[in-house]
């Protein structure tokens, strides 16, 4: 084939260029432009430099943030990932039961993430629903069960909130994968007398690999970046308990209008996802992966 | 090791088989031998791999029992019987090394740690797998990945069999030959029974002593590769062994004498006379490499008409028009070819009959 000698191509990638630039790049530099000055109106700015950044990086309120961030994406990945494995396991693999099964996983997936915050508040309501009310009358608890009334009932609310619309995500990433491994490792599994243990730990977990990558990381951005459901439930209470980098953010940019800080928050945020997407990936990229000749 | 029975085996994928095309095997009565090299030949979707499923206990047949050396384990599963099975494509443990992988059947079966070691090297060492043993399996090439699946097969020594299905499909022409060399050595080192799959007729006749020609769910002949090929019972056998197949020409008989549209061929006495008490469709069969081609008329010649000359390399096929019939006829490369016309000869001791398919006499 005849190669061109100019560069032609790249007015062809042009067009996606101009819409990255609109859509993500020029949002995001005007974020580092305020991250960077002290706005106090309209044409009315200040240079500071890295003062915003320095402000937030010791800022106690975002450290506790982070923290309750962590433990919250840290025990949502604990809980999903390996519940959607065990759920896809245990699907049916062939007949009605197949199609029936991904209907109802995909339900929670389809409803909006505010109406899911309802319908769980609705449901855990100490007066009116039938989880709380429910809880309430065994009086196993020394405290009644009330998002408002305990950090950990709040907590226990929102977690079971995100695992209940979320699990269904990991486990049909796990079934589609399960499904694609071929029957013959299977029958070369029975004929080699492997336990259903040693089936899962050496044939159906690494055929996963490339769809639990997926499902960690998926799940760790969108865990990581929560905001609706605290938010709907008690707006980051009781006290700070739910207040996670999200819901601290909006407060800083649209409660307290400090727009400086916030944006400096932003990209700390930002990096700190790509950061950790970035480990999860290459960490489950080269897990079990062969070292060549010793 | 064991001698594998088959007793009225049958088996139907659907639930209600009502005809006879309903059954992936109809009924089979067979003998594998303990310590036998056989083959199992035949066209694609002829039930090779179901028999060979029903024999590992993949598959439990809908009718008829399984015996291991006389004990009856038709309702055991795969890891119950004691046997080994290697499949078409690679199946490796990716995330284990090539020795974890080999050792795997033996580490489920509680080997000691010894043993198992012991086994693992001797049948690395039998596959040239020694220099890999300590890489992970993922990376390795196609074929270094079917050794291993070979390996995991063969790594067990008191296994009832070891059954290969089409196991050389991924391999590599020349590596094909190496490997099927490979496991003809290991099977006169282990005297394993060793059951192998396949479509390839070249693959079956160079590997096995027994072959096992199956068409249609049904084993129609058993024998080594030169009964087959010599002797074919069936109108199939003589069609699918040997390269080309069989002639086969539609003929009457009177008294010694068979009658191909307006040609009379001579036949061996005992062969007329065996065709005259069978009713149904007779017709006649000859191979390629034994028919006689002359450039003039002779004794017992039949004329007829040459349409193409191929050249195979170390032989000739030629195809000729003979009563209507395609006949082709197989010889040396150096041999001289007619133009035009020509007289076929057809030696009465390898000319054969077969009334309704099956060979008479």
């Amino acid at each position: 084939m005849e190669k061109w000698e100019d560069n032609r191509a790249w007015f062809l990638v042009l067009p996606v260029f101009v819409i990255v630039a609109f859509s993500a790049i020029i949002p995001l530099m005007t974020v580092v432009n305020y991250s960077l000055q002290d706005i106090f109106g309209p044409g009315n700015a200040v240079f500071v430099g890295t003062e915003w950044y320095k402000e937030m990086l010791t800022d106690k309120r975002l450290h506790d943030a982070l923290a309750r961030q962590f433990l919250f994406s840290g025990l949502v990945l604990l809980i999903e990932i390996p519940l959607g494995i065990l759920i896809a396991l245990a699907m049916p693999k062939k007949g009605w039961g197949v199609s029936a099964s991904l209907v109802i996983l995909a339900i929670p997936l389809l409803i909006p993430w505010n109406v899911i915050g309802t319908i769980w508040i609705i449901f855990t309501r100490p007066d009116i629903g039938l989880f709380g009310v429910g809880i309430n009358s065994l009086n196993l608890l020394d405290v009644p069960f009330d998002h408002t009334a305990r950090p950990s009932y709040a907590w226990i609310t929102l977690m079971a909130m995100e695992v209940w619309h979320w699990t269904p995500l990991v486990a049909l990433l796990c079934y589609a994968g399960l499904r694609a491994i071929p029957e013959a490792y299977y029958q070369a599994a029975k004929i080699d007398g492997a336990s259903k243990w040693a089936v899962f730990l050496y044939i159906q977990l690494p055929k996963m690999r490339g769809v639990l990558t997926i499902a960690v990381l998926l799940r760790w951005m969108d865990s990581f970046l929560i905001y609706a459901e605290p938010f709907a439930l008690t707006g980051g209470g009781p006290g700070n308990s739910t207040t996670f980098l999200s819901i601290y953010l909006v407060k800083l940019a649209t409660g307290q209008f400090d727009l400086g800080p916030a944006a400096a928050f932003s990209l700390i945020y930002f990096l700190i996802v790509l950061l950790f997407s970035f480990i999860f990936y290459q960490a489950l990229l080269n897990v079990g992966k062969g070292e060549k000749a010793s | 090791m064991a001698r594998i029975e088959f007793d009225r085996i049958a088996h139907a994928y659907q639930p209600n088989p009502e005809r006879p095309a309903d059954y992936a095997l109809k009924e089979i009565n067979t003998v594998w031998q303990d310590g036998g090299a056989y083959a199992l030949l035949g066209p694609s979707g002829c039930g090779k791999t179901t028999l060979l499923n029903v024999i590992s206990g993949l598959l439990r047949p809908s009718r008829g029992r399984v015996l291991y050396d006389g004990r009856e384990v038709t309702a055991l599963p795969p890891e119950k019987r004691n046997i080994a099975q290697v499949f078409q494509f690679p199946v490796l443990y990716d995330t284990m090394s090539v020795f974890d992988n080999l050792a795997f059947p033996l580490k489920n079966r509680g080997y000691r740690r010894q043993d198992a070691e012991a086994r693992v090297r001797e049948v690395a060492e039998m596959l040239d797998l020694t220099p890999d043993l300590n890489r992970k399996a993922a990376g390795l090439s196609a074929d270094a990945k079917q050794k291993i699946s070979l390996g995991r097969g063969l790594v067990r020594s008191d296994v009832a069999a070891v059954l290969f299905d089409e196991p050389l499909t991924v391999i590599d022409p020349h590596l094909k030959w190496h490997l099927r060399r490979k496991l003809k050595e290991v099977h006169e080192q282990l005297k394993l029974t060793l059951i192998y799959v396949t479509h390839d007729q070249v693959e079956a006749l160079t590997f096995a002593e027994q072959v096992m020609l199956m068409v249609d769910g049904e084993i129609v002949q058993v024998g080594t590769p030169q009964t087959l090929f010599e002797n074919p019972t069936h109108k199939f056998v003589g069609y699918f062994i040997g390269s080309p197949g069989m002639n086969f020409l539609p003929c009457t008989i009177t008294g010694e004498t068979a009658t191909v549209g307006q040609t009379a061929i001579a036949v061996s006495p005992q062969t007329a006379s065996a065709a005259a008490t069978r009713p149904g469709k007779l017709e006649l069969g000859i191979r390629p490499v034994h028919l006689e081609l002359h450039d003039r008329a002779i004794a017992g010649g039949v004329p007829a008409t040459i349409k193409t000359v191929e050249d195979q390399g170390s032989f000739k096929v030629i195809t000729t028009r003979f009563e209507g019939y395609t006949v082709n006829i197989r010889i040396p490369e150096d041999h001289p070819v007619p133009a035009g016309r020509a007289w076929l000869r057809f030696p009465p001791e390898h000319t054969k009959l077969f009334a309704d398919e099956r060979l008479v006499g």
